[in-house]
Formats: structure tokens, sequence, C-alpha cells
């Protein structure tokens, strides 16, 4: 791995990358990237296997698959940060091997990753300038010139940058145009975006489409990484379909639709959607009033958040990650304490009680960091399966004072022949699980718990399509059982698909509560990100958050 | 202002603040000279935790540095004969224990960061076996070659004594007095704090150690070598502790007793905490804690006398260990009170793996 | 879990452990004769080979050998299981040294002042006074972890520099016994623990069945207990604690003070039962073996029993061995390091020996100590 030493180097950013190479005259130039035979075996696992694919300059190339198909592998090994076990790697024609980061960046190739590669503490200028540091001697960064070109690459897409402002301090998506900005200001030719619509509303994937469109006219060649159907059907060129590491199709937007797509990602005549039906709601079981919540840093970030969920019906939560979400769930979930409101369950008043307390009260929570919250990774799985109701006879007796191990180990058994866990035996840890079955056998442990009131927080995060369809099969059992579930999830499609009724989060309110059956994708997606229903469009400042 | 002495309570508090500014200018010296291993100390420790390291075996490398550097001087000055001396009163066998001290510190850096970057062992037992290590083998090998050896010792670097004329200066002659009535080691602390500070959050350095510190992966994409960066800063880190080492034994004091540092490791890692992980607020803190300690000693060479003996009386009451323990207590009521409030680098402690998962 | 398959884990757990100390041995060793022949001019290479056999007759040769290494293993055990508890629920408990002196303390104020009351009623009492004193000893940081977030590495530390100068301030002012030649609490007379075994110097005393009591208490608690199972818990992931529906800030105040406790029962034991009274520098270092103790035994009650019984032979020994071969007695530290190095590296032990990668020889809670480190869990 080379350490970066450039330095000194005056920064003039093109706006175009240089023209394409010219080839024997009536021939097309080579194409920009071409990528043969590239393979990557992890243990266990075949990653990427015999890979081809080629992209030319001034076209959008959407990459197709579910999630753990291999595609970020792939894009990982094109960036140097894995190296490929077979295979090879040609630029312009001519074969290179990328050594890491650095090497990609020199060539030409950035990335903008699906996980925000932000120093949050730091400014957007020195977010944007880390490792290419314009230089006033040896030692010293030069930061007054390259803000002056920090705000000229914005501009050019209509967008004002205030570069001393804190990343920490931005919404989702102007943190996104930042990582765009970092990856422009490279001079790359080549750019390669993962899953970058997954934390947008409707309008900002809308706008990003745009900017990738005028990216494609400068000629840049755009790798496009998504497991969302309609996205690649809108704005690729091409589209290159990947499952289990293979190269399964590739097609022209113009030749397929979305069911020869989801055949092709999934391997089988899949079911996109289940079928709700139709809920019969009774009471209400879960009620909030004018509930409020800070955050770690202490910004209110719940503001008079009212609702109640009724018995059998699901009520979605529908809005952009940042806008309250998690504090609401912590709120109502005891992981943290409302600093107003009342909650109440069944009538009885649970506000700001702790976990224990709310459990025994008939709520369920399925977190949203299934590693972090939901399990502990280093248990063997029989543990983690009683892990809410740890304390409760048959699994604690003497009033706590003795742990019964063979009912835990009866019990784990049931949930795992029930829900169809895969793991070779109860006593392995839970970290051995793959994602789905983890999540499985959390959704497990809560739904089969004497419940009341459900809360699911991104449930679905990261799965295979199989698990989804399976998950969300439950999520409606449960409903049909009486239970009164709210759903929070990043994905509209799921919250769309599940829920009776939906209400958008926005700047930690309600802004509007809709019917399920009517709910229109665009107006949501409008709410999601304005909070007005009709709007004159988005805002072109960046959002500050105020203490 | 006497007058003032005499309201209950409140009037306490002022004969305090008029017995500090009595004693004031000229505990000031010896104020910095207590602060200095704890400011190096601080210093090692803001180069290991502003990459992302977490270092508690800063009060072994001082043991370590302090007793090598010692030793290697006192050998030296016993076998070859020196009549010179430099400015400072320095001579080879000092300077050759000063390299010793931090060359020593150097290598324990170096086997820390073997074991939490590259190993990737936790960074705390790292530490840990440090400071057990240095405890034991500076026992072991001081009841070996320095108890048979009570003559052993090459001396101390001098103090300097600033010119008159500018220690007599109104308002800043205190300042200068400070500062300057030193041995070298202690005065180029103020430098290395000045230019740690510059260097953090102006050069390009600083810039990616931050960034290495916050989020290391982000850097990683970016092309910068987040293990080799932690390597050098924490080695540089030793240098600093080394430095620490070596003014206790051969600035400060003229010899070595077994487990000598006294915890001031670990009083530098409160300093680096309570002073934000920046070198000025570190540096700010020790001299606090170093205040605490020049207090106490001061209270019973030079009690509040004449006006101020309400003062005296109460301080008198108070049992001689406590000023011993002052720097400790202060410490913990430090890091109850200041944990909640400054935030360290986020990505502190967790050993990096390239191309691996987010720990 | 069948005993065969208990017996198969028990030495895939112990074969790094077992082998860092063979490589401490040897580095001890290396030590000696380089540090022999440096001071001496004599290299002699005999020498770790007579040092460590004079270590095990002095610690093994006889009964009042063997009574002896059991004597010191006592206070290792209780101190090991204090700081190995801890370890299982996430918390570096380095403040044992300052339980087990605040323990000896009350131990020795208590019995001074019933040392004239019937056994029965003087000896609870005493032994009691030294459990609670560890205790609160012990509460103090767990208290400030659980509600300020200040580490308990540091901490701790600070508290046993505080514990000694609070014994020096009282035992030379309102502690001290009159008319004695220096300055030191009184006799604990009838509060002293009887001798069970061996000679009359105290050395055989109950307090061994307490250490023996401890080890079996502690396994049931950390791996039979719901409250052990919360333990564990929250030092395996404090966030699925919280979840959980434990409450983590009680946990921590809880198990700090048991490790408290234990430390300062340790601290009792000594002093009813060996010196029956405290000196103003009364110190001890029982608190950094424990540390080693705890590791070595992978934090488990059983493993720490027998690192414990190791340390108990290799410092009831050491007094001989640094008569007739002139080894000082800190060699023991030397070697004490060496064995904590191997385990935290432990690639270095199974490259040599050829092993296959088990689970990390340091314990794996550890991480929570370290992420617990700058104030956020």
């Amino acid at each position: 791995m080379q350490m970066n030493e450039a330095s000194g180097r005056d920064q003039t950013v093109s706006a175009a990358p240089s023209p394409p190479q010219t080839a024997q005259a009536g021939e097309a130039p080579p194409p920009v990237l071409e990528m043969r035979g590239v393979t990557k075996r992890y243990p266990g696992v075949l990653a990427n296997d015999h890979i081809d694919l080629d992209l030319r300059a001034g076209e959008i190339h959407a990459l197709l698959g579910e999630n753990g198909a291999g595609k970020t592998t792939l894009m990982n090994i094109l960036y140097g940060l894995v190296a490929p076990d077979e295979g090879e790697i040609l630029l312009d024609g001519m074969a290179v091997e990328i050594r890491g980061p650095s090497d990609a960046i020199a060539r030409g190739i950035s990335m903008v990753h699906q996980h925000f590669m932000l120093v949050p503490v730091l400014s957007v200028s020195d977010n944007i300038l880390l490792g290419e540091e314009p230089m006033s001697g040896p030692i010293f960064i030069n930061r007054g010139g390259s803000r002056r070109r920090i705000r000229e690459l914005g501009t050019n897409f209509g967008w004002q940058i205030d570069p001393d402002q804190r990343v920490e301090s931005l919404s989702v998506g102007w943190q996104q145009r930042v990582e765009i900005l970092k990856a422009l200001y490279r001079n790359a030719r080549i750019l390669v975006l993962d899953e970058p619509t997954a934390v947008l509303t409707p309008q900002e994937t809308k706008e990003i489409f745009a900017v990738l469109r005028k990216l494609r006219a400068e000629g840049y060649a755009i790798i496009f990484i998504t497991h969302k159907l309609y996205e690649v059907l809108e704005v690729a060129d091409r589209i290159t379909v990947i499952r289990r590491g293979r190269v399964v199709g590739a097609r022209k937007p113009a030749e397929t639709d979305e069911d020869d797509l989801a055949e092709l990602m999934v391997g089988r005549n899949v079911e996109l959607t289940v079928d709700r039906g139709t809920s019969h709601p009774g009471e209400p079981v879960l009620v909030v009033d004018q509930l409020h919540a800070k955050d770690d840093r202490r910004h209110e970030t719940v503001r008079g958040i009212s609702l109640s969920v009724r018995g059998g019906e699901i009520l979605g939560i529908a809005g952009v990650a940042g806008n309250g979400q998690d504090e609401l769930v912590q709120s109502l979930t005891g992981l943290r304490r409302p600093s107003a409101g009342r909650v109440t369950i069944a009538g009885k008043d649970v506000t700001g009680r702790p976990p224990g307390s709310l459990y025994r009260a008939g709520l369920a929570h399925v977190p949203a960091d299934r590693q972090r919250h939901g399990l502990v990774l280093s248990f063997p799985l029989d543990d983690n399966m009683v892990l809410t109701n740890y304390s409760s006879p048959p699994y604690s007796r003497l009033g706590g004072l003795i742990r019964d191990a063979a009912a835990v180990d009866r019990r784990a058994d049931e949930l795992i022949a029930e829900y169809d866990v895969r793991t070779p035996s109860r006593e392995v840890a839970a970290s051995t699980l793959s994602g789905g079955n983890q999540q499985k056998a959390i959704v497990a442990r809560e739904f089969s718990r004497d419940l009341r009131v459900l809360v699911l927080d991104q449930p679905t995060r990261g799965l295979d399509v199989g698990s989804i369809e399976f998950i969300h099969r439950q999520v409606i059992a449960k409903r049909d059982e009486g239970v009164a579930i709210l759903l929070v999830s990043a994905e509209l499609d799921e919250v769309m698909e599940l829920s009776d009724r939906i209400a958008v989060i926005y700047r930690g309110e309600l802004v509007a509560t809709v019917d399920g059956r009517s709910a229109n994708r665009e107006k949501i997606g409008l709410l999601m990100a304005t909070g007005r229903a009709s709007g004159s469009g988005i805002e072109a400042q960046p959002e500050v958050l105020t203490p | 202002m006497e007058f003032l002495y005499g309201i209950p309570i409140i009037g306490l508090f002022i004969q305090f603040v008029a017995y500090i500014i009595q004693i004031g200018p000229s505990i000031a010296p010896i104020m910095l000279a207590i602060s200095v291993p704890l400011a190096f100390g601080a210093l090692c420790g803001i180069m290991n935790e502003r990459s992302g390291v977490v270092n508690i075996g800063i009060e072994g490398m001082m043991l370590m540095s302090a007793f090598f550097g010692f030793v290697a001087a006192g050998f030296a000055a016993g076998s070859v004969d020196f009549d010179t001396s430099g400015p400072f009163g320095v001579t080879p066998p000092i300077l050759l224990g000063v390299a010793v001290a931090v060359g020593v510190a150097v290598l324990l850096s170096l086997l820390h960061a073997w074991l939490s970057i590259t190993i990737r062992t936790d960074q705390i037992i790292s530490g840990t076996i440090i400071n057990i290590a240095a405890l034991g083998l500076t026992g072991y090998l001081n009841r070996i070659f320095i108890s048979p050896n009570p003559s052993l010792g090459a001396g101390t670097f001098q103090t300097w004594r600033p010119p008159e004329w500018l220690t007599d200066l109104p308002v800043v002659g205190w300042l200068f007095n400070m500062f300057l009535h030193q041995g070298p080691i202690a005065m180029s602390l103020i430098v290395f704090v000045i230019v740690l500070q510059v260097l953090l959050f102006r050069s390009r350095w600083g810039l990616r150690t931050r960034a290495v510190g916050e989020h290391p992966r982000a850097a990683d994409t970016l092309g910068i070598n987040v293990l080799a960066l932690r390597y050098r800063n924490v080695i540089v880190g030793g240098v600093f502790a080394g430095l620490a080492g070596a003014f206790l034994t051969l600035e400060q004091t003229g010899s070595f007793q077994t487990g000598m540092t006294a915890g001031r490791g670990f009083i530098a890692l409160a300093c680096v905490i309570f002073g934000r992980w920046t070198p000025i607020g570190a540096f700010g803190a020790a001299l606090l804690f170093a205040g605490a300690d020049a207090f106490g000693r001061t209270v019973g060479l030079i009690p509040p006398t004449g006006d101020l003996a309400g003062l005296g009386s109460v301080l008198g009451a108070v049992p001689e260990q406590f000023y011993g323990v002052l720097p400790y207590v202060v410490t913990i009521i430090v890091l109850a009170g200041a944990v909640g409030r400054s935030v360290p680098p986020a990505a502190v402690g967790r050993p990096y793996v390239k191309g691996g998962q987010e720990t | 879990m069948k005993p065969r398959e208990w017996l198969a884990r028990a030495l895939a757990a112990g074969t790094v452990p077992v082998l860092a100390v063979l490589l401490g041995l040897i580095a001890g060793a290396a030590v000696m004769v380089i540090s022999n022949s440096l001071s001496s001019g004599v290299t002699d290479l005999g020498l770790p080979f007579r040092a460590y056999a004079s270590l095990l007759a002095g610690s093994l040769s006889g009964l009042d050998e063997v009574v002896r290494t059991i004597s010191e293993a006592t206070p290792l055990i209780l101190a090991g299981l204090s700081v190995g508890i801890g370890f299982k629920a996430g918390l570096f408990n380095i403040g044992a040294n300052g339980q087990f002196l605040m323990g000896a303390l009350g131990a020795a104020a208590a019995g001074a002042a019933v040392s004239g009351s019937p056994p029965l009623l003087a000896i609870p009492t005493a032994l009691g006074a030294g459990m609670l004193a560890g205790a609160a000893y012990g509460f103090i940081p767990g208290a400030l972890k659980a509600w300020t977030g200040a580490h308990e590495v540091v901490t701790t530390i600070m508290l046993n520099f505080i514990a000694a100068a609070l014994i020096a301030y009282l035992v030379t002012g309102p502690l001290a016994t009159p008319g004695a030649s220096f300055a030191r609490t009184g006799d604990v007379g009838n509060a002293a623990l009887p001798v069970i075994i061996g000679r009359a110097d105290g050395t055989g005393n109950l307090g061994i069945l307490l250490a023996l009591a401890a080890v079996p208490l502690a396994y049931l608690l950390l791996f039979r207990s719901v409250l052990g199972f919360e333990m564990r818990t929250v030092g395996a992931n404090p966030s699925a604690a919280l979840y959980a529906g434990m409450r983590p800030g009680r946990l921590i105040i809880l198990t700090m003070s048991l490790c408290g406790l234990l430390a300062g029962v340790a601290g009792a034991g000594q002093v009813l039962g060996i010196s029956h009274s405290i000196s103003a520098s009364y110190s001890t270092s029982v608190g950094f073996d424990a540390i080693t103790i705890a590791l070595l035994g992978r934090a488990h009650p059983v493993g720490i029993f027998f690192s414990a019984l190791l340390f108990g032979l290799m410092r009831a020994g050491s007094a001989l061995m640094q008569i007739r071969e002139r080894v000082p007695v800190e060699i023991i530290d030397v070697i004490q390091a060496v064995i904590l190095l191997f385990l935290a590296a432990d690639i270095i032990v199974r490259t040599i020996f050829r092993i296959r990668a088990q689970r990390a020889a340091v314990v794996d809670e550890l991480q929570t100590v370290t992420r617990t480190y700058g104030g956020a869990a």
C-alpha cells in the first residue's frame, strides 16, 4: 500500500476529463474500463465468480443485484481496497494493477461509498481535500485557494456550499453532495456510486439522477450500484445483473422490464410484494401524546409527536433518515428518556420506563441495529433466544437466583424450528449466523412473546429477498392476530407495502398521516423531503441544525 | 483589603486568594517543574489518542526511561572522567542518559504499537503489560545495579538563572521567572506544546492524524496509510514519555526510587481528557494539577500568617497527607466532571482492519 | 455439558496460558543469567536451575512450606476473583490493591476495637468490617463509572494511592496504639482467625477456607444465576444488555462493589490471620498479581484458582531463592510481565508451538473495557 506522497500539487479542476483516446480510424475507442474474469474468494463464499464488465466514457452503467450478491466486493476490487484472486483490469485497453485507493485515485477512479466516508467533526473542505491537501510549503495546508474551488465545483450543479461547515451538521442529502464533490475534486474519469439513493427521498433521487446525467454529458464514465429496479430503468444506459457472484444477464433498459430484471436478480419468479389484505383494527393500544426527546448532543429531535396505533393495524412511519426516527423509537422502547409527553400501552402509563418494564407491559422491539442491540454476538444462540425475557420464569427460578438452562434450551429449539433459523446447532455463537438468520432469530424471539405492541425498526435492512419475504409475511400474520404494530423504515417501498396507515416524519414532527391504500408515492416523497404536501421545490441552502 | 478577611466563610475565601497572590510568584517555577512530567506524558497521550490508540502504559514508559536513563548516565560518569561541562551543566553522561531514556521509551512505544495496531490485542491490556513490566523490571534491576552502588549518579542538568532585569519586570516578571528559571527539558516543554498545537490543526500531518483518529476507514479510502500513520505517531509519542522520564532522574532529582513515577502517567491521561485532547489544554490541566501539588508543599513551608492567620489555622487542621493525595483526588474529580462534556476521538481504542468490516 | 466435552474445552482454553507460563519462566531464566553476568562478570548458566530448584524447595518441600504456599495463594485467589469477575462484566479493576488495603484497615480497626470480646462475636465483626470497607471502596469507582462515565482504569489507580495515604494518616493519628515502638493499630486479639493447620505463626489460618469457598461461589454466581447472566451480558455487549431489559448502571455498581468486597476480604484475612495489626506504611502488590492471575485463568473461577496457586507457589518459594541464590524476589514480577506479554500476543506462542488459532487468549470482554474508555459504551 503506498502512502500518498503527492504534495504541492496545485489543483486545477477541469470540468471535463480528457477526450477519449484516439484509436484506429473508424473504430470506437477501447472502453475506459474493462474487468475480465475477476474472481474473489472469501472463506466459505465465492464473492465474485469470473465477472466480466466493461464501461465506456459518457455512459451510466448500472450494476444490479440484491444484498450480498457481490457488487460491492467487485467495486472494492476496482478501487483497490481488495485484491482479486484472479482476473485483470484494463484502463483504456491497458492492463493495470490497482494496489490501493491512492493508486485508484491517481488513475482517475473515484468512489462514493454506501456508508459515507466523511469525518463528522471536520469541515466540508477538510473532508474534500483530505489526502490531496493543497500545500503552502512542506508542512502547512493552504486552505484559502481550495475554498474557492470547492464553491465553484458546487455552483456547477447549482449547490451553495459552505466549505467551513462541519459535516456532522449537514443533512444526509447534503452529505452525499459533499461525497460527490469529493470524487470530482480528484479529477476522476470513472465514478462509482454504491447504493447512492438508499437514504434519499424520491425528490432527492431525481436530483441525483439529474446530476448523473449532467456528468455523463460531460464525458464521465459512471458505475451505479443498486438493488432498486425502477432506478436502473430510469437512469441507466446499460444494466448488468449479478447474482451470487456471477453475471447472470446484461440488458438495455429499452429491452427489459421490472419483472424480467427481478427474475434475473433472484433467479426465480418472485413475488415482490406481499399482499397484506385488509386489516380489522380494534381499540387503540399504543397511544403517544406530545412526545419530545433530545438526541445525544442535546438537540431536540422529537418535537411534539402524537400518534396512536390500534390493535390489528400497522402504522408505518416514513421519513428520511435523521429526522428524529431513531430518537422516537428509542423513546418508545425504553432506550431513551423522553423530555416531555406521555406514552400509554392499553391505557397504562409507561412514559420513560426502562425496557424491562415495557416488555412486561406487552411491548416487543425489533431493533434497527441487530448486532449492537438485538443480539449478544459472542453468546450462544440459545442464550440469545431468551435475551428479552431471561428474567421471567421458567428461565429464571427462585426469584432470580437460578437460571434454568434446560428450559432455555427447550425454548431455543422450539423457536429455531418454528422460524426456520438456519444454524448448525443452538450452542454456536450468534456471530456465526448470516445476517438474515440473525434477524430471523430476533424476529422469532420477539414475535412469539405475549404481545400487544410490536415496534419494528428497519426490520429487513441488508437482507436477501427470501428473508425479506418471510419476515413481511410474519408481520402481516401478527397484525391479523390483533397486535398493534409500529413500523419505522427507511425503505419507502417496505412502508408502502405493509402499512395500513402511513405517517411522515419531518424534522421531528409528524406532518401527515394518510391511509395506506390511497397513499401516493410522489406526495409522500414530497412530504418526506420538505414537510409540505405541495411545494415550490427543494431548499437550496444547506440545512443547519440549530441547537 | 485586609478588612474583608473577617467576614465569615467568604472572608476565608478572600484570604485564600490573597495567599495565592502572595506565594504565587515564588512557587510558579516549582509549579512548572512539577507539571513537566505530567505535560510531557499528556503530549504522549495526545499523540496516541488523536490517532485512535489508547495508551495507558505512559506510566510504565516514564518509569523505564527514568531508570535506564539514570543508570546509563551513572555508569558513563563512573567509567570516564569529564571535567568540562556545558550550558545547563550538561555533560556527556547526562546527554547519554537522556538519549537512552528516550530510546527506551521509543522501544516500548514500538511494542505497544505492534501489540495494538498489528496484533490488535486489547489496547488497555497492552498498556497494563508495560506498566507491570516496568514496575517489576525496574524494581528487580534496582536491587541488582543501584542498591549496591549508592553513589551511582551523573548529577543533573543545572537550572538556568534568568537575568534579574527580566524577572524584576512588573506584572510579567514572574512569568519569565516561571518559564526560564528551569532546566533544559522543562524549558523545552512550552515549545513542544505550542509546536504540537499548531501542527495538529494547521499541518497536513495534523489533519490526517485527526481524520485517522475519528474515521480511519474514510482516511483509508482516500489513500492515507492508516496503520503507518498510527505507528509513527505512537513512536513519536514515546519520545515525549522518554523526556518525562529523563526529567525525573536527570533534571529534577539525581536519583532513582522504585515506583517513583507514583501515578503521574495516569494523571497525564486525565490532563488529556480535561484538556480536550489539545496540547495547550492538556498543558493547562497539567499546571492545574501541579498547582495543587505545589500548594500543598508550600502550605507547610510558608504557612499563611499575620492577617491571613485565619486561613492558616484552617489549613493547619488539614493532615499533611491530604496535600499529597490532592493530585489524585483532583484527577478523579476531573474525570467525573469532564468526561460527560468532552468527546474523545471517535475511533479511539478500536483496532483498524484494512478492508474489513466496520468494528 | 458432558464431562468429556468440559475437559476438552478446558484443555483447549488452557493451552496458551500454560505455554505462556513456560515461556515466562524461560524469559525469567534469561534475565537472571544476563543481569548476573552484567553485575558480577560471571556467566552462570546453572543459576536459573538452582534458583527454580530453591523456589520449589521453598514452596513444596515440607508441610510448613506447603502451608506457606497455600497461605500466599489465599489472598491471590480472592483478589484474582475480584479482578476476574470484573472482567466478566467488562470492567477492569486495577484497584484491587486499594480495596485490599481498605479491607485490611477496616478489619484492623474493628478488630482492635473488639479485641476483648468473645471470638464468636469478634471475628465476624472484624471480617464484616473488612468486607464492608472493601465493598465501599469498590462502590466508589463503580458509581463514578455508572453515573459519570469516568473510566475505572484511571479512577481505581488513583484510589490505590489515596488508600495508602488514608492508612498513613489514620494509623499515625486516630487509630494509633499508644506506647507502640512504631505507628500501628492495636492488636486484634480475639478477632484473630484461628489456625487450622501448620504452625502457630498464623499462616495456616481460617482464611484459607474463605478463599476455597469463594471459588465455587463465584462459579455459581457467574454461570448459574440470573445475576451472573446479567453481569456477563453487560460485559459482552452493554447496548444489548440495555435492550434486554437489564440495568447496566446498577450492574456496574454492584459488580464493582462485589470486586471490592472480595479484595477487601483478602486484606481482612491477611490482617486477622497473620499480621494482627497494620502499620502506617502497610502495602501490598496483590492487586497487580491478580491482574495476571485473572488473565491467565481467562477470567474463569477454576482457571483463576489454579493460576493463583501457581503464583502462591512462586511467591512462597522466592524468599528461599533470594537467600540461597541471591536472586531478588522481584524476578517474579519480571516473569509475570513476560507471561502477560505472551498472553496478549498469543500469536507468538502459537507460532512457536504451532498451535491452531483458538479463541483469543485475552478475555473477550476486554473489548468492552476499552470501548468504554472515552466515556461512551
